[in-house]
């Protein structure tokens, strides 16, 4: 507990300080870094605790952009806009984990990839509030000069990315981790056993939601300006998966670890073949599933 | 009359729509995968008719001879290559499988044919047919006759001969069918092959009505998914009531609410469908 405490500081002090050396390139893949490293924690709570093979992460992220754009469009903050996105998407979450999770396996795998199909539809269809097919710009905030921007959408993005860390950090303690481990390894003896498995798994959806879809909303200010298909991209809650099976799923750091390589592979060996992009990341998906199932962590000395 | 009309295009649509579906749920049924390649398999296959059209002159519709066996081979080498490794993995992982799988060939489909899109166009046109007030294109009629013959067929092929049985036998108990001799490993193989070709013969079909391009693939998957769930898993008569009972829902919902919500329509319809009956229209625990 005190050696995981200390291992957190240390990794955020050295985040925190990460701006203040490197150029606009670097801080630019800290901050995807961090954007990646929020959705993988986030699926983290439905698919790695509670065991649940949800695909809802790109819908979470474009309705928090869109959420986040719109509240902008009527003259919110920027800050009272990024909230409101996490209020947006914790409630649809709420709403839609109702619905889904009474479905198992494939059922629940599937309808929860249609979920960001639908919301893209309608999107695309509501052209009044959101632009529909043309996109949606966002104000740019008034700063010194583009370096500050960007070191500030930074620290904003570290900050969603604490705000995950801490909320994984407490529900691995908490009755509710409990309760989803418990879920994940027989649904239906917790329920027996006197877990609410429909109050836990709605939890654990809410909690998947909520900080990718301020992620969401915080990238939406960051690029200023955002299309239906870039962010209800399915890519978004597959990279999520990925993020946590390379790392290993259901841990504190996994996703993190796996955030981490995943961008690493992404930048240092795709951009160098855009044309066979999605290519390398389906041979990266087939080559973890059937060689490291379980992660990278699974290696760690002293694991069993 | 118009409702007529709608009516008409429901069902040659929907029995394209089965199938498409037929195959794709046979996979799920059997081997409880979901076959995300399933789309890229039918444009594929409409790739195949529109060079052997382009090039040799091969009409769309003999091209399904040459599909068929190409693609239930390509199936059965998948399967037996790589699926077959995860079939007991958690439903996760195998889906993370076929789709790495399709990402790699919708990328490659990508370089190899490139983005445009592209239409096979028959010489001479076959016309309409007009019955009274209803008017249907020949080309789509046809397509849909060859359509509901090759799920008829596959019908036949699982009903009447044995290794037919020997699918539906894993289906409904994959001990008990080991037990009786069938070998498992090779009846997943042929599952999927058989799988891999109705994708690839729906593909011929297909390219004679709707335009090609790589990445048209998910619509096609979407809708064998919702098809799968309208009308119950793993059976050709469910893919058959689903196909044709989404055909009509798409028909009337783009009338009455615009074509642009077609999606978001079959997408609710899913999951009204999954929460109220999730085990589909027909659907029963084991195979028919």
């Amino acid at each position: 507990m005190k050696q995981g405490v200390l291992t957190g500081l240390a990794l955020l002090a050295i985040l925190c300080a990460l701006p203040l050396g490197v150029d606009s390139y670097w801080l630019r893949l800290g901050t995807t870094m961090l954007m990646y490293g929020v959705l993988a924690m986030s699926w983290n709570f439905i698919g790695g605790m509670a065991g649940y093979p949800s695909f809802a992460s790109a819908a979470f992220f474009g309705l928090g952009a869109y959420a986040g754009a719109v509240a902008q469009k009527f003259g919110l903050s920027m800050f009272i806009a990024w909230s409101l996105a996490g209020v947006v998407a914790a409630m649809f979450a709420a709403a839609l984990g109702f619905a889904l999770l009474r479905l198992r396996g494939h059922y629940f795998a599937i309808a929860s990839l249609v979920v960001a199909e639908v919301l893209r539809e309608i999107v695309n269809s509501a052209t009044d509030l959101t632009g529909g097919g043309k996109g949606l710009n966002l104000p740019v905030p008034q700063m010194a000069s583009i370096d500050d921007q960007a070191r500030f959408f930074y620290y904003a993005m570290l900050g969603v990315a604490v705000l995950a860390f801490s909320a994984v950090f407490a529900t691995q303690r908490s009755r509710l981790g409990f309760g989803l481990r418990c879920i994940r390894q027989n649904e239906s003896a917790a329920d027996m056993l006197g877990v609410n498995v429909t109050l836990y798994k709605v939890n654990a959806f809410i909690l998947s939601g909520v900080f990718v879809g301020i992620a969401g909303a915080v990238y939406a200010s960051w690029v200023h300006y955002i299309e239906p298909p870039d962010v209800f991209d399915v890519l978004y809650s597959v990279k999520a998966i990925v993020m946590v099976l390379l790392g290993g799923a259901g841990t504190l750091y996994g996703p993190l670890v796996g955030a981490v390589l995943f961008l690493s592979l992404e930048e240092l060996v795709w951009r160098n073949y855009i044309s066979v992009h999605t290519g390398m990341l389906g041979l990266l998906i087939v080559l973890l599933v059937l060689f490291l199932p379980k992660g990278i962590l699974a290696f760690r000395p002293g694991r069993a | 009359m118009l409702t007529f009309q709608i009516l008409a295009n429901g069902l040659v649509l929907g029995g394209l729509y089965a199938c498409i579906a037929s195959g794709f749920s046979l996979v799920w049924g059997v081997l409880n995968v979901i076959n995300i390649l399933h789309g890229s398999f039918i444009v594929l296959g409409g790739y195949l008719a529109f060079y052997a059209h382009a090039e040799l002159g091969v009409h769309p519709f003999l091209s399904i001879l040459i599909a068929a066996p190409l693609f239930y081979a390509a199936g059965y080498a998948l399967q037996g290559a790589l699926i077959n490794r995860m079939i007991a993995a958690p439903v996760l992982l195998t889906l993370s499988l076929t789709f790495g799988l399709d990402l790699m060939l919708q990328n490659g489909m990508l370089l190899a044919f490139t983005a445009d899109f592209r239409k096979l166009i028959l010489d001479p046109p076959l016309g309409v047919l007009a019955l009274g007030p209803v008017v249907i294109p020949v080309d789509r009629l046809a397509a849909m006759l060859l359509a509901l013959a090759l799920t008829g067929l596959l019908y036949l092929l699982l009903s009447r001969s044995r290794i037919g049985r020997a699918v539906v036998a894993v289906r409904m108990d994959r001990e008990a069918a080991a037990l009786m001799g069938v070998s498992v490993k090779r009846i997943n193989a042929v599952t999927f092959g058989l799988g891999a070709m109705m994708a690839g013969a729906s593909g011929p079909l297909l390219a004679t009505i709707y335009p090609i391009s790589p990445l048209a693939g998910t619509v096609y998957l979407g809708k064998a998914f919702v098809i799968c769930v309208l009308g119950g898993l793993g059976s050709v008569p469910g893919a058959m009531v689903g196909g044709i009972a989404l055909g009509i829902v798409e028909s009337f919902g783009a009338l009455w609410f615009g074509p642009e919500h077609a999606t978001t329509l079959s997408f609710l319809l899913l999951i009204v469908v999954l929460l109220v009956r999730p085990t589909g229209l027909l659907g029963r625990k084991g195979y028919e």
